[in-house]
This record gives C-alpha cells, structure tokens and sequence, in this order.
C-alpha cells in the first residue's frame, strides 16, 4: 500500500482555487519531486499534507491513517516531518537545541520530572543529546553545534533545517525548496546530500522545486502542475518534452 | 569540566547559606520599615519571575498579572483572618457562611490562592491562549479588569470596595524568600529542559513548532499556568505583607509595573528580572524624598505626589530607545562568568599598579 495518498484533494481560498482534484501516491522509499511554476500551488499541497490548512473536498491518507483535518502535531507524531521554503529556524537556540525540538514529541517523562531532574527524565534528556550530536554529525554540522542557529550561514541552515525535520523520526520528509537560492553547484551537492540521507535515513522524500534542471538528475519521478492541476506527471525524460510543461513554464509562442 | 561544576555547586551552597544568613540577621535586626521593602523585593521578583516565564521564554504577552494576583490575595486573607477579624470587616453585609469560621495556617491559604490563580488562568487561557499575538494581552488585560470589578462587587466574600483590613502579618523574608527561590528554581529547571526548548520553539516561531510537533496549546497552557499559580502565591504574601488590600491596590498600574520591571532587567534572564525587581523596589522608596518639596538648584520643586512614576517611566523609555537589551538580555548569571569578570578587574588593578601580572590561567578561562 501506499505510504501516502491523496484523494480529489482540492483547497479553495474564497473565490480561488488553489488546488483542485489533486490525486497522487508515493510509495515507501520513493523519492518524488513537485514542480511548476510561481504560484502554481506547490507549498499549498505540503501545507494541505502537514494540516497547515484543511482540504475543501477529498481526503488525505497517510501510513493507513486518514489525516484530512489533522493538527499539525498530530500529523508529524504520525512520521511527516517538513522544511519551509522561508527558513524558520529558532533564533533563541543554538544549533543543537533547534534539533532537540524535533525531538520533544517523543519525550515521555512529564514537566514535574523534568524540574525535579528525576532519572528517567535525565536519561531520556541524554538520549536526546546523544542523537541530536549523531544528526549534527552525520549531516557534517558536528562542529557547530553551539552556535547561535541563525547566524550560520545560509546553506548550512537549510541543511539544520533538515536535521531538525529527522530528529522527529519521520517516515516522510516533505522539502520546501531546499535548493532556494543556491547556486547550480550547491544545488547539485544538495541534491546529492538529499539522495544520501534517502538512503542512510530510509525515508520517502516529497520535494518541492523551482526550477527543472534541479530535479532532473535524482527524482525518478516528476509531478508537474499549474493552476493547482497536475498537468504532467512521469520521469524526467517524459515531462521535459512534454508541450503542456514547456507552455506552463514558457508560455505560448503568440508572436513567435 | 567536573571540577569546575564541583566548585560551582560549592559556591551556589555558600552562596546561598550567606543568603540565609543574611536574612535571619535582617528579620531579627532590622526595623519594620526596611523589612517590608525587603519582603516586597522577593514578592515583586516572584511577579517578574512568572512574567519572565510567560512572555519571555514562551512570547505569550499576557497582561492578567493583577488579576491573579487579586485572586491569590484575597483566597489567602480571607483563609488566614480570624472570624473576629471578618466580623468586624463585613459591617456592610454579612460574609457568605461558607467562609466565616475558617481560620487556616499560612501555607494551606497560599497554595489555595495560587491553585484558583492557576485555575482562573485555565478558565482565561482556554479561549485566548488559541489566539495570537496581541489578543491574548487585550483578553488577559479585560480579565484583569473583570476580576476586579467582580471584588467590588462581590460584597459578601470580599467585603467590596471596603476592602480588607487588619490581614494576619505572617509574611516575613522566610516565606517571602523561600517563595521566591521555589520560583526562580522551578522556573530556571523548567526553561532549561526539552519543555524549556520547545517553550522558546513557541516563542521564536509556532508554525515550526507545531510542525515539529510541539502542542502549541499544551505548552502555552502549561507555561501560563505555572506563571499564575506562583503569581496567586505572590498575592498571598502580598496580603498578609500589607496586611490591608482593596480591589484598587490591583489596578492595571501593578501589571504595568511587573512589565516594566521585567523588560528592564531583559527578556528570557531570569538573573534581569531578581535583580531589576530588588533594584526597582529599593529604588522607589530612596527616591521617596523627590515627591516632596525640593530645591534643585535656583529651581523649586514643589511636592508631587508620583514623581517616582515619571521617573520610573523615563527610565524604561530610555532602556526602550537606548538599552532593548534590558540590563541582562538573555544573559544569566554563572559563576564562571562572575569569577572571569573578577580576573578581568584584577588584571586591570594590578596593571594600573605597574606590575605585571602573573602568568596565571586567566587568560583561557575566558568564553
């Protein structure tokens, strides 16, 4: 079964319709890239997935739970972790502790034990600090762990950003744009990074890009849409010739 | 690393042991005057404190501290009087049967009144704690409001605008400070654990928080509530430390000041907010004699009654405009930094003196 579904999925805001029928599936393990162009309703899906906002019609299945409606802490308890197009990291913690927050959810022991420092409180808060370093490591941000997080510099808050999103232990990991505002190179080694922690994390990751050529290389499959449809849908070879894409990207030739 | 925490628990120990033995020597030496201002210092550092908690480390700005303080206030003297003593309060209308005869200890009636606190807070917080950014404070600043129209009227259980008089004397600086340190202690243990981290995920950005899967409304609620329930026992003190309250003693002023003196002593330092409280307290009563007739050179000052508050206001505009920090920002106290900053000074007298200083470790020990 699919590890995450959407049913006729549409979202209206008043008069305009943001997304409208959108039905789509990804199965453990897939990497999937969602692309069109400004506007063209891609962070609306993910803010639909994440239960930032609450479908119109149809229904949103995730890991053999129907989350249509869910919070959205309740929706990441069930393994969605995401990042923001914008970064929001926490300015008032360091580097570590915007991971550990990822990790908050799993916390058991209640806020009188965590005062008084009773053991199993001491012990989970070790646990946490110990694969807080493992994520920081393996995500080569080891040696900045008690810096300031929002004076890194900008790529490496992007890649914090996603080692917050892993503290949570998600199964699906959702990218907004992770490759904003990086050059074509630093886009190729993210991309390359994305495609490792795939792997080393055993995720589904559902990324959202701009342009085309970012995607290319790794995304087996491409969704494309425009106007909250999906107007192409396939592997890079397929979408990159296909007149419906190059038009929603391009424009019609009127003059031409 | 082990050493040095070693040698900063032994220094918290003596520290605080001279902190006792301080306050033992001021209960028995000092006059009833200086006393009060010293019981007021803990009571107003418990407000800041809890403020600290709220809106510094979990960015909830709630205005309702004078409502929760009334609550505390008024549960804990209306358990601590005497029915002798109520009886002779309630010459208006009689007080409801209900609370005529009780006569409890000190510590029962100030556990009452910050458990109703924390209980109105829950009641407020339900509706307003979903709400963002300003609403809060305009709801808990109506609540405030509300609370005391309600003691106005509320004749039989809080005897109106009459007030209360002749309230049992028993705080002295050992409940008052013990209060005090319960409050930075669990404050201070609380913002520094996993609830304390997802507190400022809250404060610095919900959307990511509640995506990282923080309860939003949990945490808020939490944090508020603790704030209240200690606020409600700050109260308590406040009353058997004033021995005389009416609803007019928790205007809008008193939250205005817990404000004030907290943004002074900087958001999220829980340091800023003991030592801003200590200092605004002590300050208010030197600053005594500008209310009366002074000269100031060829200039004659006649006496206005609230000068202090003019001054008190320019000063937190002043830290508004110049100083946003506060005295602390979001610094706390460390005995690392205490024994550097001593090095530091050292370093500088003896190098005034012409010596140079010995190659001492110094240097290192600096973050």
């Amino acid at each position: 079964m699919a590890l995450l579904q959407l049913r006729h999925v549409s979202k209206r805001f008043g008069g305009l319709v943001a997304v409208n029928n959108f039905s789509t599936e990804l199965q453990a393990g897939e990497l999937c890239a969602l692309i069109g162009p400004n506007g063209s309703g891609k962070t609306t899906i993910f803010n639909l997935i994440t239960g930032i906002y609450r479908p119109t019609e149809g229904e949103i299945w995730f890991d053999g739970h129907n989350i249509t409606g869910r919070r959205p802490d309740q929706i990441t308890r069930l393994g969605i972790a995401r990042t923001f197009q914008n970064i929001r990291l926490f300015s008032g913690l360091d580097v570590l502790g915007n991971v550990m927050v990822g990790q908050h959810l799993r916390l058991k022991s209640d806020p009188a034990s965590a005062v008084l420092r009773l053991p199993h409180y001491l012990r989970e808060e070790r646990a946490m600090q110990r694969r807080a370093q493992e994520l920081l490591e393996a995500l080569n941000l080891a040696h900045l762990a008690h810096e300031k997080a929002t004076a890194l510099p900008y790529g490496q808050q992007r890649k914090l950003e996603i080692a917050r999103a892993l503290a949570s232990n998600p199964k699906l990991l959702l990218l907004d744009e992770p490759a904003a505002g990086m050059n074509t190179a630093e886009a190729e080694e993210l991309m390359a990074f994305i495609q490792h922690i795939l792997e080393h994390f055993k995720l589904t990751i559902f990324l959202i890009e701009h342009q085309m050529r970012v995607v290319m290389g790794i995304c087996p499959r491409i969704i494309v849409i425009d106007y909250g449809e999906i107007i192409a849908e396939g592997p890079p070879a397929t979408i990159q010739n296909n007149p419906r894409v190059i038009e929603a990207y391009l424009g019609v030739g009127t003059y031409a | 690393m082990r050493t040095s925490i070693t040698r900063n628990r032994i220094l918290t120990v003596l520290a605080l042991a001279g902190f006792v033995v301080f306050l033992v020597y001021a209960q028995t030496n000092w006059d009833a005057y200086r006393l009060r201002i010293l019981n007021l210092c803990a009571v107003y550092t418990i407000f800041a404190v809890t403020f600290n908690l709220i809106y510094g480390y979990t960015g909830q700005f709630s205005l309702g501290h004078a409502g929760f303080a009334a609550i505390g206030a008024y549960a804990a003297a209306l358990l601590t009087m005497s029915p002798e003593q109520k009886a002779a309060n309630f010459f208006l209308a009689p007080i409801i049967p209900l609370l005529r005869d009780v006569e409890w200890p000190f510590l029962p009636a100030l556990l009452v009144g910050g458990t109703l606190a924390a209980l109105a807070s829950l009641l407020i917080g339900w509706p307003a704690l979903r709400l963002r950014g300003d609403y809060l404070a305009i709801a808990t600043l109506g609540f405030s409001e509300i609370i005391r129209v309600l003691f106005v009227n509320w004749q039989r259980i809080t005897n109106g605008s009459l007030g209360l008089k002749g309230i049992p004397d028993h705080t002295n600086v050992y409940w008052s400070w013990g209060a005090a340190l319960v409050t930075i202690f669990v404050v201070k243990r609380l913002v520094d654990s996993s609830y304390g981290r997802a507190l400022r995920a809250v404060r610095d950005d919900e959307v990511a928080a509640q995506a990282l899967g923080v309860r939003l409304f949990t945490h808020k609620m939490m944090a508020f509530m603790l704030s209240s329930f200690f606020v409600g026992v700050a109260g308590g003190l406040m009353a058997n430390l004033i021995s005389t309250i009416d609803p007019k003693v928790f205007m809008f002023f008193l939250t205005y000041q817990i404000v004030g003196i907290t943004v002074m002593g900087g958001m999220s330092s829980l340091t800023g907010s003991l030592v801003a409280a200590v200092l605004y307290t002590v300050f208010l009563e030197v600053l005594r004699p500008i209310e009366s007739p002074f000269d100031l050179g060829p200039l004659h000052i006649p006496g206005i009654p609230g000068m202090r508050m003019v001054l008190f206001s320019t000063l937190l505009l002043l830290v508004i405009l110049f100083y946003r920090q506060g005295l602390f920002g979001q610094r706390e106290f460390s005995w690392d930094g205490l024994l550097n900053t001593l090095a530091r000074l050292h370093r500088r007298v003896t190098g005034l003196w012409g010596r140079t200083p010995p190659p001492s470790t110094v240097e290192k020990g600096e973050q």
